[in-house]
């Protein structure tokens, strides 16, 4: 018997897995092989994918990236005796320079099994976190939360035992319940963290989410799932009816008398309602506009009642730390950013995956020790770090420490941890004027300064590089931008001027080129 | 052939009777609504409406804030091009300019033949293997234009296989 992985993760079915996982099945077949092939999730090293992996006495051992062209050569060459004469074996899969020098605490089961096979999960320490948890009242968990120094892991980076706190002290109205609202509108490019996670573990999301319901008293979960992610919809939905059949969700979580009950619910390709308000009012079925603050939802949130909103990665965090113990987690970090973050290193990098380190690495490091520079091999200019909204930064500023202090104060963000590379053909111009068009097109337009700023944006960019009244309309961006940070109402037209100020800021030549330059550029 | 009205309506009513007992019950509704009949026909508005205990104004505002759901029946594949920063970083302008000359459509519309319609999308999740597509329920990664046309022509060599079958 031969036992073979083929991630079943949407990254590697982009890339072809589900080719590569039908050649080996024949090919066993017509060559008489038993054999047993497991559709894992992803480790998260993308570059690698599809990355096939063969179990032998030492562990398993990797080829990839295996593209369907080249599975059949492989198996001629012997994969499914583990040959190492072949140029897409990679050794063994933990020994992978790019794996081992992660520290894997929320997505050290990632890609291991079968991400829906829950006895799978329970032998990888799964479950462990909602036992202790079981065995502690409310406010003992959220002190252990707290001591962890766990922050948002969705961008704002707000101390997550403060927010379950006021959560678990608030009262809801007769005959309601609280609510823990997970946010897995993973809108921002260049971010994949909490889809790999929901793909690969997602258990560990439903853990976490169960034992924030025990922490606060909260019956009622949903997930807020962004409709790009089919796959992660698939994997969620039979996870839930699996952990209720198993007795982990439902009426008597356990036999404890605890009830928690879970539902996926499904976005519609709206950027704003990864904000938490904009979020709670979609799932109440109604336009995703954002909510003025106060009350935070943590007191008035989904259907008026007292609400948990958390990121993805920041419930699955949770069950490590109870399992493991809050110290565990704090020991790790950097300054007050403690624990790991998951980076997700994208866009024009030849090594692009997810890097889950303790906070604190440079991104000079990340870029070259794990991104191993540009994929197009030409040299890099600008990396946009924290999605949509975060700064652009050039090359003087690839020193800065991966923490969210650090980035505040070189007027960038870390957010959601996404590294977007762009290389020097890259026009910064146009990606500063494409800031504008996005909020345009995604802003809910309850507040003036995002949704006219944003159009206005647009005009004034476009003025710029074509070169009318350049010097008047750039003074005119900046105050534009100034009116959008100070007077929108949330992050959308808040952060929008970010990456376009440190476009303007970090790579003014490429708001200063003539008409006549671009045109030599065009025939050139 | 086209749905009747009476097919419509039994077929929207079938999706409210499903789901109306969830809390917050209207965007499960609509995307039911599409998954079903491929878009949310004017008419099925007041009907939600009635059922909701809603305006139709209201039912409307939701409906056309969301950037999924769509008034009008479209092309048979939905064919996604993303437009976000990482893929932007490996080419995806040059991508969607020749997706919208090739197929002679610009974005939001169908194909003469009615096999595509385009559509824009922000991220999909895929950014460490740009450019990406979604086709149906599916991610290509590392799409060039050729790739493009090589997917696009197995969308429409399918079409005629349902056609003659």
């Amino acid at each position: 018997m031969v036992k073979v992985y083929v991630p079943q993760d949407s990254t590697a079915k982009a890339l072809g897995a589900d080719a590569v996982a039908a050649a080996i099945q024949i090919f066993a077949a017509t060559k008489g092989v038993e054999l047993e092939l497991v559709r894992n999730g992803s480790r998260g090293i993308f570059w690698l994918e599809p990355l096939v992996e063969v179990e032998t006495a030492d562990g398993r051992v990797a080829y990839g990236p295996v593209m369907d062209d080249q599975i059949d050569s492989l198996l001629n060459a012997g994969l499914l005796d583990a040959t190492t004469d072949s140029p897409l074996y990679l050794g063994l899969t933990e020994e992978i320079p790019y794996l081992a020098r992660q520290q894997r605490f929320t997505f050290a089961r990632a890609g291991i099994a079968d991400p829906v096979c829950l006895d799978n999960y329970k032998a990888q320490g799964g479950y462990e976190g909602l036992t202790k948890a079981l065995a502690m009242n409310g406010q003992a968990i959220v002190d252990e939360v707290k001591t962890s120094g766990l922050r948002g892991r969705g961008g704002a980076a707000f101390p997550t035992g403060i927010k379950w706190q006021t959560v678990h002290d608030a009262q809801p109205t007769d005959g309601e319940t609280k609510y823990i609202v997970c946010n897995a509108d993973e809108g921002d490019s260049g971010t994949f963290a909490d889809r790999l996670a929901m793909e690969a573990d997602p258990y560990q999301l439903i853990e976490g989410m169960t034992i924030a319901g025990l922490a606060v008293g909260a019956e009622q979960g949903y997930i807020y799932l962004r409709s790009e992610y089919p796959d992660a919809h698939r994997i969620l939905n039979e996870a839930i009816s699996r952990a209720e059949a198993a007795g982990y969700l439902g009426e008597n979580i356990c036999g404890s008398g605890s009830k928690f009950n879970l539902e996926v619910r499904l976005g519609a390709k709206a950027y704003i309602c990864g904000e938490e308000t904009s979020l709670l009012e979609s799932l109440e079925g109604k336009r995703g506009m954002v909510r003025a603050k106060p009350p935070l939802p943590a007191i008035v949130g989904l259907f008026g009642q007292p609400t948990i909103v958390n990121n993805v990665l920041t419930l699955a965090a949770v069950p490590f730390i109870l399992a493991q113990g809050a110290q565990a987690y704090a020991d790790v970090g950097f300054g007050r950013s403690r624990g790991t973050l998951a980076f997700q290193l994208a866009g024009n990098i030849k090594r692009g995956g997810l890097v889950e380190v303790a906070f604190g690495l440079s991104l000079q490091e990340l870029l070259e020790d794990f991104g191993g520079g540009t994929y197009t091999g030409r040299r890099m200019r600008a990396v946009q770090v924290g999605g949509p909204l975060g700064a652009y930064l050039p090359e003087s500023q690839w020193d800065t420490p991966l923490d969210y202090e650090s980035f505040a104060a070189q007027q960038a963000v870390l957010g959601h941890g996404g590294v977007v590379v762009f290389d020097d053909s890259v026009d910064m111009s146009e990606q500063a004027r494409f800031s504008m068009e996005f909020c345009v097109a995604e802003s809910c337009g309850k507040c003036t300064p995002c949704r006219i700023g944003s159009t206005r944006g647009v005009e004034v960019i476009d003025k710029i590089r074509a070169n009318q009244n350049r010097d008047a309309n750039m003074e005119l961006l900046e105050d534009l931008c100034e009116t959008m940070v100070d007077g929108s109402l949330c992050a959308m037209g808040g952060m929008t001027p970010f990456p376009v100020m440190s476009a303007v800021r970090h790579f003014g030549e490429d708001f200063h080129r003539t008409t006549a330059d671009q045109n030599e550029e065009v025939s050139a | 052939m086209p749905l009747t009205a009476e097919q419509i309506s039994s077929t929207v009513q079938a999706s409210i009777n499903k789901l109306i007992a969830k809390p917050g019950a209207l965007l499960p509704i609509l995307h039911d609504i599409q998954e079903v009949l491929g878009y949310i026909p004017p008419e099925a508005v007041p009907q939600i409406a009635s059922a909701l205990n809603q305006s139709s104004a209201e039912i409307h505002g939701v409906i056309t804030f969301y950037h999924q759901f769509r008034t009008h029946p479209v092309g048979k594949h939905n064919v996604e091009i993303c437009r976000a920063e990482a893929c932007q970083a490996m080419g995806s302008r040059h991508l969607e300019a020749h997706a919208k000359s090739s197929l002679g459509v610009d974005y939001h519309q169908t194909t003469s033949d009615g096999a595509i319609f385009l559509e824009p999308v922000y991220c999909l999740g895929n950014c460490a293997c740009s450019p990406s597509v979604r086709i149906g329920d599916r991610v290509h990664a590392r799409v060039t234009p050729e790739r493009f046309d090589a997917l696009i022509d197995e969308l429409r060599t399918d079409k005629l296989e349902v056609l003659n079958g």
